[in-house]
């Protein structure tokens, strides 16, 4: 195993935790983007260069922009349902 | 169930599992230690007998065609999905004025940043056609140009003008994009079986390896499954737009 392996390895259970610990759903968000790019750096080092172009795709635009819009679409509808109430 | 008989159900199950993974890792093999047979053959045979040089693009697209058919209609379904929950409600409207979700504003939506997203659409549409036809000579193909392409529109919204990427992208264009390319697919399967007798089995001259039109089926299954992501993801993302900058729950008298 080169530096370089145990480098991304490292930085994905870094990452990975990272994203278990941030509570708060934006944030998650903006975490999960990072160990995308780390799991990335993995699949890149491991020699799995198809794999690495697919994750970057999916992790860093395809799936937190899904995430963030659902996020803006349930706080509206809570500001509404408050707004309703009063 | 007391605290007690739920830590001691914990502690038996947590032994037991743990002495399940020890055994099982005890047994894996050395790193970097491969021990399939499947590899070495599509490494010996992928470049004289499909002429293609991107080995992974070679077997989604070549070797096993088959199982990409399934994973793509995966995706079509999934979109077909979002498409059918995300629907517009009854109660539910558009805003009345367009313009105001054009011009939607956010800190850091500025001159410059609209400029970027000029600069980028273009290039991101480069490089997704880039990869998609390329798929079998360098790593790439269908799926990863795909998602690329289909993030070029996207860059317009980041900059501020969700309705620029509606006009980039309509509606009835990228859903029918999704459904070609899936057919598209399906078609170079069906070929196959006219032409050669076996689904998926290429059907067209295999060309010199290392050129742009080479590999066989591999380039038109590509750009079919291309034609079918990028479609995918601009209706999954048009879809959740729609629904976070458009539509509200409330008629529009009442948002007064």
């Amino acid at each position: 195993m080169t530096v370089l392996q145990i480098a991304a390895l490292a930085a994905v259970a870094l990452s990975g935790g990272g994203v278990i610990l941030a509570r708060d759903p934006l944030r998650q968000t903006l975490v999960l983007g990072v160990f995308g790019v780390a799991l990335t750096m993995l699949f890149f080092v491991f020699q799995a260069p198809d794999v690495a172009l697919s994750e970057i795709v999916i992790s860093t635009v395809g799936l937190p922009v899904m995430v963030l819009l659902a996020l803006r679409k349930v706080s509206q509808q809570e500001r509404e349902r408050n707004e309703e109430k009063q | 169930m007391s605290r007690r008989a739920r830590l001691l159900m914990f502690g038996v199950a947590a032994a037991g599992l743990g002495v399940v993974l020890i055994i099982g890792l005890a047994g894996l093999p050395a790193f970097g230690d491969y021990q399939g047979v499947y590899g070495h053959v599509i490494n010996g045979i992928g470049v004289s007998a499909r002429h293609a040089t991107d080995l992974v693009t070679a077997l989604n697209f070549d070797f096993r065609a088959f199982d990409t058919l399934g994973e793509e209609f995966i995706l079509f379904g999934s979109v077909l999905g979002v498409v059918l929950i995300l629907r517009q409600l009854r109660g539910e409207q558009e805003r009345p004025s367009l313009e105001e979700a054009d011009e939607h504003t956010f800190a850091g939506a500025s001159d410059a940043l609209r400029v970027l997203a000029l600069v980028l659409v273009p290039a991101l549409i480069v490089l997704g056609v880039y990869i998609v036809v390329h798929g079998q000579i360098t790593p790439g193909g269908g799926f990863q140009g795909g998602v690329i392409l289909a993030s070029g529109p996207l860059v317009l919204f980041l900059s501020g003008r969700y309705l620029r990427m509606r006009r980039l992208g309509p509606h009835t264009l990228v859903e029918s994009a999704d459904a070609v390319g899936a057919a598209g697919f399906a078609l170079v399967g069906l070929s196959g079986l006219i032409f050669v007798g076996v689904f998926f089995k290429n059907f067209l001259p295999f060309g010199i390896p290392g050129h742009l039109l080479s590999a066989g089926q591999i380039p038109l299954a590509s750009v079919a499954v291309g034609l079918e992501v990028t479609g995918a993801f601009l209706v999954a993302w048009s879809e959740f737009l729609d629904q976070a900058i458009l539509i509200r729950s409330r008629p529009p008298e009442a948002e007064q």
